[in-house]
């Protein structure tokens, strides 16, 4: 969900961008009225945006004012929440509640604080999971590329591999790391919670990651045969410039996974420290304190933006490899 | 495809003999003006219906500095025979010899620069970067490429436009860099495969007199694929009438253009030398499309095509 309203928003804004990229050095005259006009569309993304959350808002508040306090029932099955402050606090509350300190020991650092704190370190975690689902992903694509039975032999375990429940094999990923030992090196709780993050992360990068080195038409295969191009050749001038617009897509929807894979995993091998651990232990403080459960929430919700904004700033720097995507 | 290249062994094992192997190239080349040499050959695909035979004895020699055309309707093998001597197919049967090497071997010297009918540029390089690609991958240094590519988008009228990309370009713009670009290595032979076929007929025009001026200005043998009379017409030394199924080479047609030529039509038939030179080739000029023998040669191509003297319709049109 997250990821993906980001990924619209940044695939808009991108190819908006093409329109004065397109004029570079012919026409400067009409400069000007072209940086207002990206300006002016700058402004209404913006706009847009807050236009969202504060549509957000109206809906909670509005619901929580217009429902009956028992939510919506159809027979005996509830259809919409409980609207009462225990169910449903009110935005200020919860926003409020991000201010004032997480216990009420006078030592007690602010919750806000404590969120973030644990966001970053799940984000940190997430993002070394990406990192290896990336090198394993790519790693699996060029292996399944350049050898066609690889490609049969493996893709369906690939596949496979994603229908195995996370929370049936994180505690077993956690057990086999316990005893790994390697010199002075020793397996840490994180890097299981990372090793199930790479493992959700790997697949759609795998999967993208071959499209993309597939991608390159009959015609420039056999310009590079022409040219005498060796495989790596092929692979660094052609391959992979042509994989760049299946590789984004791949790389988002993996940095998503990974944050998601990182949280589960925190929750299931019961890592200290991370967002997930703090979605567990406030929410079980709900009932004497509603609105702290939603701050761990806000904390992931950032979490996953962040994440995904990184892959999009990847995605404005490699915008040269896009043109196709553009012009399509 | 996928086969590593540039370790295989013919580079490696090359690279010590490279003078004499250059020496005796420039040797055959002035002694023997022989391009592409190809004998004998057939070329049968295997397809789930069975056997096509898509070239049965193909004998085709184009000399060092020839233009020759193939021409034929769809499924003649045109484009096939090409591909033989780009060496991106093997024949069945029968040799081929490019410069009087191997086509494999002609191919990792880079004897040869091809166009086809897409221009098959990079989307994502600029029209400078497109044309140094060949450069860049056989390692040319820096400077030299920036030179090199200077110079050949100048040779296509295409100097402003260094900086931009493809998609900013116009279907003949993109055509005229991918020439540059087969033009980088300055190959002793162009392979064209239909290169103006998906252009409008006044930018078709256009590039053909450009095509004539360019192959003039580096002297370099060219076998263009195309299924327009008058384009082979205009731009051949000599144009090769092939027929389909199986696709046979039936009647090689010498070209005899030019005021000069025109009026020796006749008298010189019995000479059977092509006119080869840059001089001759350079005088095609856009006025040549309404000579006399420029329109007895497209007849001359047409019956070779209909194998009978086509008695109706109106000349130089093309029949496509």
């Amino acid at each position: 969900m997250i990821g993906d309203r980001v990924a619209t928003d940044e695939g808009g804004r991108v190819s908006r961008s093409t329109g004065p990229g397109l004029d570079t050095g012919t026409s400067r005259p009409p400069r000007p009225t072209k940086a207002a006009g990206a300006a002016r569309r700058r402004l209404a993304a913006v706009g847009w945006g807050v236009f969202g959350i504060v549509l957000l808002v109206v809906l909670w508040e509005g619901y929580k004012l217009l429902a009956p306090a028992d939510g919506v029932l159809i027979g005996e099955t509830r259809v919409l929440p409980r609207t009462t402050d225990l169910a449903m606090p009110h935005v200020w509350d919860m926003i409020g509640r991000l201010g004032e300190p997480v216990t009420r020991s006078p030592s007690a650092q602010a919750l806000w604080l404590v969120v973030l704190l644990a966001a970053l370190t799940t984000l940190g975690i997430a993002a070394a999971g990406w990192l290896v689902g990336v090198v394993v992903g790519v790693g699996l694509a060029l292996v399944m590329q350049r050898w066609r039975l690889a490609e049969w032999g493996l893709l369906p375990w690939i596949v496979l591999s994603q229908t195995v429940p996370l929370i049936a094999f994180a505690p077993i990923v956690k057990s086999w790391g316990s005893r790994v030992e390697i010199g002075s090196f020793e397996w840490q709780d994180w890097m299981s919670v990372a090793l199930i993050a790479s493992y959700l992360a790997f697949f759609p990068i795998a999967i993208g990651a071959l499209k993309g080195l597939q991608s390159p038409d009959r015609i420039h295969e056999e310009l590079m045969q022409t040219y005498a191009a060796g495989y790596w050749a092929t692979l660094a001038k052609l391959r992979f410039p042509a994989a760049v617009p299946y590789l984004l897509p791949a790389l988002r929807l993996g940095a998503a996974n990974a944050v998601i894979g990182a949280v589960v995993a925190e929750v299931s091998t019961g890592l200290q420290g991370g967002i997930g651990r703090l979605l567990i232990q406030f929410a079980g403080q709900a009932s004497g304190d509603p609105a702290k459960a939603w701050g761990p929430i806000f904390g992931a919700i950032v979490l996953g933006l962040v994440a995904a904004g990184s892959v999009a700033l990847l995605g404005a720097i490699l915008k040269n490899y896009r043109r196709t995507e553009e012009a399509a | 495809m996928s086969a590593p290249e540039n370790a295989a062994a013919p580079d490696n094992a090359a690279a010590p003999e490279t003078p004499a192997t250059a020496a005796a190239a420039t040797a055959a080349a002035t002694a023997a003006p022989t391009a592409v040499e190809v004998t004998a050959v057939d070329k049968v695909f295997e397809t789930r219906g069975g056997q096509v035979h898509a070239l049965e004895g193909i004998d085709l020699t184009v000399a060092a500095g020839e233009f020759v055309s193939l021409i034929g309707p769809s499924g003649c093998g045109k484009s096939t025979l090409m591909r033989l001597i780009a060496d991106l197919d093997a024949p069945t049967a029968g040799a081929i010899t490019v410069f009087g090497k191997t086509p494999a071997q002609a191919r990792l010297d880079q004897e040869y620069g091809i166009a086809f009918q897409q221009a098959g540029l990079l989307p994502w390089r600029t029209v400078a970067a497109n044309v140094a690609l060949p450069l860049e991958l056989h390692g040319a240094a820096s400077a030299d490429r920036k030179a090199k590519v200077e110079q050949l988008l100048d040779m296509v009228g295409l100097a402003d436009f260094a900086d931009r990309y493809p998609d900013q370009l116009s279907g003949g713009m993109q055509q005229r860099v991918a020439i540059a670009r087969s033009l980088a290595e300055q190959p002793r032979l162009l392979l064209m495969d239909e290169p103006f076929g998906a252009l409008d007929e006044m930018t078709r025009e256009k590039m053909q007199s450009d095509l004539v001026r360019i192959s003039a200005e580096t002297g370099a043998a060219v076998v263009f694929v195309t299924h327009s009379i008058p384009e082979a017409v205009f731009l051949s030394d000599r144009v090769v009438v092939m027929s389909p199924r199986p696709g046979r080479i039936r009647e090689i047609v010498p070209m005899r253009l030019g005021s000069a030529a025109g009026s020796a039509v006749g008298v010189a038939q019995a000479t059977t030398v092509p006119s080869t030179g840059g001089a001759a080739r350079a005088a095609r000029t856009d006025g040549l499309r309404e000579d006399r023998s420029f329109f007895e040669m497209v007849t001359a191509v047409r019956e070779a095509l209909h194998g009978a003297p086509v008695t109706t319709g109106a000349r130089g049109v093309e029949t496509r």
